[in-house]
């Protein structure tokens, strides 16, 4: 039954091919022209490009590739992208580098420059952990304000921003705070008097005993680092005791975990991520930030 | 009204009408395509960039990189820089075929709800990498990445690792002999553990071309037997560290493709 | 069965031959609870344990109860496994959108919608677990189910192999439920569209290779000369499939009894076959099965004949041919090497006229019939569904132009073309088919109520519209933010601020998922009411009698 002769669709007037299935048949209608047409367009269109760009492989036991005539390569075109932009930059760069933090600012072109490009290269780099904007968190030091571990001159930055902190790299800045409760160096109750010390330097609730206790301790394990008035160390990376800013905390607990054992906070070395222009570019970005010395 | 069935329809009778033949139709049209972009891919020598330093992960990274799969970390991270220059410029140089010639299968990625990882390794300290796993926003308040927090203290077994490495070597991954003997130490040494660090460092360091390339550390800063974090950390570290850059020629015929 | 024993009593050789089968498997599950070497392997081996056990009670009671002279008589059609089919599409999908919308959701509102304590719960595991209860759940039951009601229809003759379509439909139950489950625990191959571990995929090639046997059977069987296009497609989607899940799948287990197992092929050549079967899961269960359901479902529905034969021929050989080179489009840019790159993007742009094809036909059936668009909701979901196919493979190619995809790869633009081609295309067609099938297969002369089915069609229209639309904006701005430079030629935005601006289009995304699933819930609803033989109040009145599912005579 199926092959039938083909009959004329009442309403189309087009021919059926005969066949049916279930009730269904088919038309005879040709392929629509434009069909046609755009189908060959798009032929031509590929065969084009392959005369042009990279396309064809080479069969097996001979090696390569047809290259086309243009010879584009992604790589190379975008290696000269951004070799002609770091070119541009090593510029900038070089001009940062010759001049301090004060003449940078005050020449508005450059400074626009080096914070356009610092203000980029934050964003994915540093505010990860110094939060948008530099507002810090716990354990990542805000870098809006003017406490520093390290110190806030633009060279100091730059150098910290270069090697990091603890990173591992050669020229890192390292000095890791005892771990006093962890390696038995202090006792539990002396930690505990300590905590008060702290606490009363930095104008908080404390148990003043305890502080008074705790002095000699400090003086005979904390102040070669935090200092005899207890104002932090900059050539050791020891912060103030006596201000409201915390890198971990202020509460007695958070003190006790100091004390007990270092956190040994992580800043990771960008020199050899990051290019030496970017590097300083981040230096005054940062040293812009509110609290630049 | 033409009557006479064109060459097409009169020619075409035999798909229709005999069930093999359109299966051997179908078959033979449906293999060319992949025939021809796929094979060449295992004979042309300039596939893979000659360059130096990529080597097997470790034991400890291979677990890391079991539990990224297993979480499904590819559903939103890249691990492919393309040549282009935003990339570039966010992410790093872009991402070579060797690379990933040790990924069995693949972790490039096709969608990038997180961003590329990979040259991620070094980018961060592991604290906060573990941070970052266990609590993603309390880093990056916007992150929409979800928490692992479970991983901080389980415990990876290491019980079949060495037998994973064999499968792998199966696979054409050159781990030595010494290397899937020694498997469970080599990731407890690796994690910071007191177990044999020299030979395990040497081992792979042969196998790279290069030093440098193997972090040993307690990742997670947790003592005992390296946990989930330990591993993944581990790996996460490594990612896109590996190419010494310095020796690449991107010129060189061999890389040109 | 041995010429010796009377046909009335022995055992059906296909029931018998699908038994032995599942013999093997429960030994597998036994010997591999006991030996597991990972706990999540062990979890699915008891799994497998108990299904094989439960499926083989269930042969044995059925064998039992059924009149060896009533079992799978050859003169009626099998509209078992069609209903079967209809139901399992039904609930799979409402369970995919509903995952779906899950994860819009946790990207829209991480801390409401994750748990850090329920690992399981975790985005990473669920977003296969939407993409394969999709794709292979409600799209693979949908095309199981369509084809073989089409090719008993259009071959007159009852389904072959007695047991083995049944084999075929649990099967494959099984088969998603391992997928699935095994996401949650973690267990994945991290390949997109085949995350299952091996033995799931073996289990999938036995049951993929028993449904070619099944459909070919049939087809052999046909009491009409000539094969419908139809049945073109499905096999062309069979056979292909076969094909890809095969070789995508090469794999070494690390232990016959753990979960864990390696890609034969590692790095640039894994990344090729991983896509070649990737597109081609698209082309072939995305494009070429739905081809075949749109080939029947629309030319029955609105009685009118296919629009043209030859149409029919050259693009049915042209798109297989050229679809399997398409590949590459999802690896631009990458380090596989550009030669590859340029044959995708070619291939792809040759691709769009074949694409178009099948639409063409698709509308143009209905030409002499376009009434019925307003009449009939159904055929207005079909007819939708092919305009969004004409679409998405509109965009595919122009997505797969290089300079194009350098800015839309990675971005939601991507997302919003796999949702115009999915939730359009792919779920309108099947919403079409359901409603012809329950219609059909239950024997009612009409749906429940076809005021359900314009609400369905309307709600799940403005899903798609929000969702595509969304995706486009938030791709497209995403994809600028990311290479945007400012006047100083540095980057503008850092990588997490793209990701607060897509907020919004997210929360309008979750909206149009939202919908969608609305729309499924009051099909299913519809479904059930139709099949359950209630009518509208108004009908009451004058049902008449169903017709019998025997095969027409010559
Ligand atoms: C892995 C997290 C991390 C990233 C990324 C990071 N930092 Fe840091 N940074 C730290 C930590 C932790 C410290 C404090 C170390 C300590 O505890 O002594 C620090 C300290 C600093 C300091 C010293 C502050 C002071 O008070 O002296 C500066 C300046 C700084 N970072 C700038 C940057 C810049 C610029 C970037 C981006 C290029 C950056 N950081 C990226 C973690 C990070
Ligand atoms: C070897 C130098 C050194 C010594 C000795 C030292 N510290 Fe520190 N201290 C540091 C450094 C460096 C840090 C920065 C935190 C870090 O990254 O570990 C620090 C941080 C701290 C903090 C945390 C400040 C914050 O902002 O959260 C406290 C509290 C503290 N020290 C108290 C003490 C006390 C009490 C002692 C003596 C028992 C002590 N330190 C001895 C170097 C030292
Ligand atoms: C829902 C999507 C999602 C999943 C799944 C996800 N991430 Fe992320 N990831 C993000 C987003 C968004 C960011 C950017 C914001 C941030 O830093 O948290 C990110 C950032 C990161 C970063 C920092 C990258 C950088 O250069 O700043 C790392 C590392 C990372 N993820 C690792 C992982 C690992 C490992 C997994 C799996 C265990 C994972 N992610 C799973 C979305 C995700
Ligand atoms: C209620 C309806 C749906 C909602 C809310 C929804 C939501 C989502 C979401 C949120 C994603 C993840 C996107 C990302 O990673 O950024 C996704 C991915 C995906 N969905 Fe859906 N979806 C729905 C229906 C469907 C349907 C019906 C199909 C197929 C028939 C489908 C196929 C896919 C595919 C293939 C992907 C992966 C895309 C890719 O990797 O590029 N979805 N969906
Ligand atoms: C001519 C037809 C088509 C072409 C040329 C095409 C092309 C493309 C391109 C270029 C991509 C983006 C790849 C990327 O950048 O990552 C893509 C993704 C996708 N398309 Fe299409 N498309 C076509 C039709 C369809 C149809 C009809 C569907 C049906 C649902 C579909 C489903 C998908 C899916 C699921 C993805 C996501 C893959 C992934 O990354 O996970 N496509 N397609
Ligand atoms: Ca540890
Ligand atoms: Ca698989
Ligand atoms: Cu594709």
């Amino acid at each position: 039954m199926t092959d039938r002769l083909p009959e004329i669709d009442t309403h189309s007037g087009v021919e059926t091919t005969g066949h049916e299935w279930d009730g269904i048949k088919e038309l005879n209608n040709p392929l629509p022209r434009w069909w046609r047409f755009v189908f060959w367009a798009s032929v031509v269109v590929a065969v084009i490009y392959w005369i042009l760009m990279p396309a064809w492989p080479a069969l097996p036991g001979m090696q390569g590739h047809t290259t086309g005539v243009l010879g584009q390569s992604d790589r190379a075109d975008v290696a000269g992208e951004v070799s002609a932009a770091r070119a541009a930059r090593a510029a900038l760069g070089a001009k940062l580098a010759a001049q301090d933090a004060a003449s940078i600012l005050k020449d508005p072109e450059l400074s626009q420059l080096a914070l356009g490009l610092g203000e980029s290269a934050f964003g994915d780099n540093c505010a990860t952990c110094h939060g948008a904007g530099g507002r810090g968190a716990k354990g990542y030091p805000q870098l809006s304000d003017d406490v520093w571990l390290w110190g806030g001159s633009l060279d100091a930055i730059e150098q910290t921003v270069k090697f990091g902190i603890r990173s591992g790299h050669a020229q890192a800045h390292v000095k890791d705070m005892p771990a006093f409760g962890r390696d038995d160096f202090l006792t539990a109750a002396q930690i505990d008097d300590l905590v008060q010390l702290v606490r009363q330097a930095s104008h908080q609730t404390a148990d003043a005993t305890a502080a008074i206790r705790a002095r000699p301790v400090y003086d005979a394990n904390c102040a070669s680092c935090h200092g005899d008035d207890m104002r932090g160390d900059r050539t050791q990376g020891a912060p103030n005791l006596t201000d409201e800013e915390w890198l971990y905390g202020g509460d007695a607990p958070s003190i006790r975990r100091t004390i007990f054992g270092p956190r040994g906070g992580v800043m990771p070395a960008w020199t050899d991520r990051l290019d030496p222009a970017t590097v300083r570019a981040l230096a005054i970005y940062v040293h812009s930030m509110g609290g630049g010395e | 009204m033409a009557t006479r069935p064109n060459w097409l329809m009169r020619n075409h009778k035999i798909f229709e009408k005999h069930t093999f033949i359109l299966i051997a139709g179908i078959l033979v049209v449906v293999a060319i395509g992949g025939l021809i972009e796929i094979a060449p891919l295992f004979y042309l020598k300039n596939t893979i960039e000659k360059v130096e330093g990529v080597r097997p992960y470790t034991p400890l990274e291979l677990a890391g990189q079991n539990i990224y799969i297993r979480e499904g970390c590819n559903t939103c991270h890249s691990q492919m820089i393309r040549p282009l220059r935003d990339e570039v410029e966010r992410y790093g140089h872009y991402s070579l075929a060797a690379e990933s010639m040790y990924d069995h299968p693949f972790q490039w990625g096709s969608k990038r709800t997180g961003p590329d990882l990979a040259r991620v390794g070094g980018k961060y300290s592991d604290e906060w990498q573990k941070q970052h796993l266990i609590n993603p926003r309390s880093l990056v308040p916007e992150s929409i990445m979800p928490p692992y927090a479970f991983m901080e203290d389980r415990k990876i077994d290491l019980s079949t690792i060495a037998n994973e490495m064999r499968t792998l070597r199966q696979a054409g991954v050159p781990y030595t002999d010494d290397m899937i003997l020694r498997a469970q130490d080599d990731a407890k040494a690796q994690a910071g553990g007191d177990y044999d660090v020299d030979s395990f460092r040497a081992d792979y360091d042969t196998l790279s071309g290069r030093t440098g390339t193997v972090n040993v550390r307690d990742f997670d800063a947790m003592r005992g037997d390296p946990s989930e974090l330990d591993a993944l950390i581990s790996y996460l570290q490594v990612l896109g560290t590996m190419v010494d850059f310095s020796t690449y020629e991107a010129g060189d015929l061999d890389n040109k493709r | 069965m041995a010429a010796g024993v009377s046909r009335a009593q022995g055992a059906d050789p296909s029931t018998l031959t699908v038994g032995l089968i599942l013999l093997v498997v429960l030994v597998f599950g036994i010997s591999g609870a006991a030996n597991a070497v990972d706990p999540r392997f062990g979890a699915h081996a008891w799994m497998l344990t108990i299904a094989a056990f439960a499926w083989l009670a269930g042969l044995l009671i059925w064998h039992e109860e059924s009149e060896p002279g009533q079992r799978f008589d050859k003169t009626y059609y099998e509209e078992g496994v069609v209903k079967a089919g209809v139901i399992a599409t039904t609930l799979w999908g409402i369970a995919g959108f509903l995952v779906g919308l899950i994860i819009a959701l946790q990207l829209t509102f991480p801390n409401l919608f994750y748990f850090p304590d329920w690992g399981w719960t975790n985005f990473g595991r669920m977003r296969p677990l939407h993409t394969s209860a999709v794709i292979f759940a409600f799209g693979g039951n949908a095309l199981i189910a369509t084809s073989f009601y089409v090719v008993q229809r259009t071959c007159r003759t009852r389904l072959a192999g007695g047991m083995w379509p049944w084999f075929v439909f649990w099967g494959y139950q099984l088969f998603i439920v391992l997928a699935g489950t095994g996401y949650l625990m973690g267990i994945s191959q991290s390949k997109e569209y085949a995350e299952p571990e091996w033995y799931a995929d073996l289990w999938l090639t036995i049951v993929w290779v028993a449904y070619l046997a099944v459909f070919v059977a049939t087809l052999l069987r046909r009491k009409e000369k000539h094969i419908y296009v139809a049945n073109w497609f499905y096999l062309a989607f069979i056979v292909t499939i076969a094909m890809l899940h095969i070789v995508n799948n090469i794999s070494l287990p690390a232990s016959v009894f753990g979960a864990k197992s390696y890609s034969l092929f590692s790095g640039v050549q894994s990344a090729l076959i991983q896509w070649w079967y990737g597109h081609n899961a698209v082309g072939f269960f995305l494009t070429a099965g739905f081809l075949a359901i749109m080939y029947y479902f629309i030319p029955k529905r609105v009685e009118r004949p296919v629009w043209s034969y030859r149409l029919s021929i050259v693009h049915f050989w042209s798109l297989i041919f050229i679809y399997i080179w398409a590949g590459p489009h999802h690896l631009h840019y990458t380090a596989l090497p550009q030669w590859a790159q340029t044959l995708g993007m070619t291939f792809s742009i040759m691709l769009w006229m074949p694409s178009w094809g099948g639409m063409i036909n698709g509308l143009m059936t209905l030409s002499g019939a376009w009434d019925k668009l307003r009449t009939d909701p159904v055929v207005r979901m079909l007819v939708v569904s092919v305009a969004f196919y004409g679409m998405a493979t509109f965009e595919g190619p122009a997505m797969s132009i290089r300079e194009v995809n350098a800015l839309s790869h990675y971005t939601d633009w991507g997302i919003g073309h796999v949702h115009s081609g999915a939730l359009g295309w792919v779920g309108f067609v099947t919403f079409g088919a359901l409603y012809c099938l329950t219609q059909w297969v239950w024997k009612r002369q009409k749906l429940y109520s076809n005021a359900l089915v314009e609400w369905h069609f309307w709600i799940a229209t403005l899903g798609i519209v929000l969702y595509i639309t969304s995706m486009w904006v938030s791709g497209i701005m995403e994809g600028l933010m990311w290479r945007a430079y400012n006047e100083f030629g540095f980057l503008s935005y850092s990588f997490i601020e793209t990701v607060s601006a897509k907020h919004i289009s997210y929360i309008i995304r979750a909206l149009g998922g939202g919908l969608y699933l609305i729309g499924a819930l009051i099909m299913a609803y519809n479904l059930f009411r139709t099949a359950r033989g209630d009518v509208p109040a108004e009908d009451r009145k004058n049902v008449p009698a169903a017709p019998a599912n025997l095969q027409p005579a010559e």
